[in-house]
């Protein structure tokens, strides 16, 4: 393990009973990556998450964070993480405040009073200190869970399924909340989630799970730059570009998606070519837009 | 950590309302028991005293404070249990069904502190319900029915303590009737351990209470060689204070069975919460 790798997890397995929840989950993830945990439900996430958190004690392979084995340090190693898994659950009969207190006291870490406060002003919930969390929104409390989250401020924070059950804005929010952890403060993240396009948009790496195994890993960039593209085109005559598409681009899959939207999957050095073929053929080309392409991705990966 | 985390069990405690459910609960029994033996105490000694009254002659204030805080105690610690299991019973259960025990069990705090902490919240909870029970029955009583001789009817016949050899043996007998609430309290918290909801461990606890209460009541030859280790056999152990003399032994023996009780249900406490996966 080199100084810049932050988890390494090796061959981990975890039974529950006969059933194999994780059968061979290995993964690597770096100083300052936001590394995104991919998975169809059922895949394997959350009980590798809560292996790396002691949640659960794995019967096969091993957890390293910050080189340490986590079984030896346990303690040393949860003082430096922060973790928000699946929804963040709080005390319903106290305040915000007195919530955080009670997780600051045992974090590891010596946390003022001054310093929660600005943590609750930091997630936008200022004002709503002294409140009953058994009166707060869902959004509410995902945003508590997040200062909770950074209160000790850790080197690692792991979200799993940090946007369950929020709404557009609170979706956004969270979003950038993890790009500021990680432009503003060089923090280390690891998020698990369904959002695929919150992936995309956010990670810089990633792995997919699935049936307890990690198929495949890597940059989030690399991956998808190698595998074919997808480009919405908008024209002025579909029927047109299909031909010249079907004549220049053989092994193109062209898709009519509208009297004037088409989608047409090329590889990636065809896309200028494409541009030009239209041009030459008399074609207007009014806009020509990559698509989002991790969830054709992860549902080749998955499916293979 | 330990005492950080005692410390957060402490405010935890008295944030639920279910916590002054206790205290509240056992004022008004108390109350309902102070009142009747004031509105109508005379009749129910003469009740008591009556197969007496043709062999000895009574004088002086014998429906006393001490006498009230007797029946009191006598009628109360059976009841007492379920106002503690309410409480302890929810330690660490209601920390699963809220869904608090997955951030508790991924800080810097070990699994066995994290239990510790709670076992301490627990016996400082039934510490203050004993005193409280105490404070209510010795001193309330006496300052409503004043003081005098305590009169008492045990197996062995009728025991008369004069007033100035009585506080020792109220303190003691609180002892021992705290260390057998601890052990109630104990019991509750290593069935919480096992379990995910607030209620089961309540329910169960309760449940045992019965079950070796009918054991240790049923003149069953089967049951005998049991019965010694039974913690319920040793819930009463605070009467031997008011025998004269009082019989040391057979209280020490009590002492020691109810700590070995603590000390197996806090290691089997440990042995599961440290081995559990937490999937809730």
């Amino acid at each position: 393990m080199n100084e810049t790798e932050i988890i390494k997890v090796e061959h981990l397995a975890k039974n529950f009973g006969s059933f194999q929840a994780v059968k061979d989950v290995s993964f690597t993830v770096n100083r300052g990556d936001v590394f995104g945990f991919l998975g169809p439900n059922g895949a394997g996430k959350s009980t590798t998450i809560r292996c790396m958190l002691s949640l659960i004690q794995a019967n096969h392979g091993s957890i390293q964070l910050f080189g340490k084995d986590l079984h030896k340090h346990r303690n040393e190693i949860l003082a430096r993480v922060g973790s928000i898994i699946e929804k963040p659950d709080f005390y319903r009969y106290l305040s915000a405040e007195k919530n955080l207190e009670i997780f600051a006291r045992i974090s590891g870490k010596d946390v003022s009073k001054k310093e929660i406060a600005g943590m609750l002003d930091f997630v936008g919930l200022n004002g709503r200190n002294k409140d009953k969390v058994s009166g707060f929104s869902h959004g509410m409390k995902q945003r508590l869970g997040i200062a909770q989250t950074l209160l000790h401020q850790p080197d690692l924070i792991v979200l799993d399924e940090p946007t369950t059950g929020l709404d557009p804005q609170g979706i956004v929010e969270i979003r950038n909340l993890i790009l500021r952890l990680k432009t503003e403060q060089n923090k280390t993240v690891i998020l698990s989630s369904h959002q695929l396009s919150e992936i995309e948009l956010i990670s810089n790496r990633m792995v997919i799970i699935n049936k307890g195994q990690s198929i495949i890993e890597g940059d989030v960039k690399e991956l998808l730059n190698a595998q074919e593209m997808v480009v919405q085109l908008e024209v002025n005559d579909v029927e047109k570009s299909m031909k010249v598409i079907e004549s220049s681009f053989p092994q193109a899959l062209a898709k009519n998606i509208n009297e004037r939207i088409i989608e047409v999957q090329l590889e990636k050095q065809q896309v200028p070519s494409l541009n030009q073929h239209m041009v030459q053929a008399g074609i207007e080309v009014h806009a020509m837009e990559p698509k989002r392409k991790l969830e054709d991705f992860f549902m080749k990966i998955i499916q293979s | 950590m330990l005492l950080k985390n005692t410390y957060n069990e402490f405010v935890k405690i008295l944030a639920k309302p279910r916590s002054y459910l206790g205290i509240g609960a056992l004022t008004l029994l108390i109350s309902v028991i102070l009142f009747a033996m004031k509105a109508d105490g005379k009749s129910f000694i003469s009740f008591v005293t009556a197969s007496f009254e043709q062999t000895l002659s009574f004088n002086g204030n014998i429906l006393n404070g001490n006498l009230i805080a007797f029946i009191i105690l006598q009628m109360l610690i059976v009841h007492i249990p379920l106002l503690v299991s309410l409480v302890t019973g929810d330690l660490i259960s209601g920390e699963a069904a809220m869904g608090t025990i997955r951030m508790l069990a991924t800080k810097p705090i070990s699994r066995t502190q994290i239990v510790l902490s709670k076992f301490i919240a627990g016996a400082v909870y039934t510490l203050i319900l004993t005193i409280w029970l105490g404070f209510l029955a010795l001193v309330v009583g006496k300052w409503l029915f004043g003081s005098g001789d305590l009169i008492v009817l045990n197996s062995d016949g009728l025991v008369i303590l004069k007033e100035q050899d009585i506080l020792w043996r109220y303190g003691c007998s609180f002892a021992v009737a705290y260390l057998a609430l601890l052990t109630i309290s104990t019991l509750s918290i290593c069935l919480s351990a096992f379990a995910e909801n607030s209620i089961g461990p309540i329910v169960t606890t309760m449940s045992i209470i019965i079950l070796f209460t009918i054991i240790g009541s049923l003149d069953v030859s089967v049951f005998d060689s049991i019965k010694p280790f039974l913690f319920t056999t040793h819930m009463a152990s605070w009467r031997s204070f008011f025998e004269d003399p009082v019989p040391w032994s057979t209280i020490w023996n009590s002492v020691l069975i109810l700590l070995a009780h603590n000390v197996i249900l806090i290691s089997i406490a440990l042995y599961k919460f440290n081995k559990k996966d937490i999937t809730s």
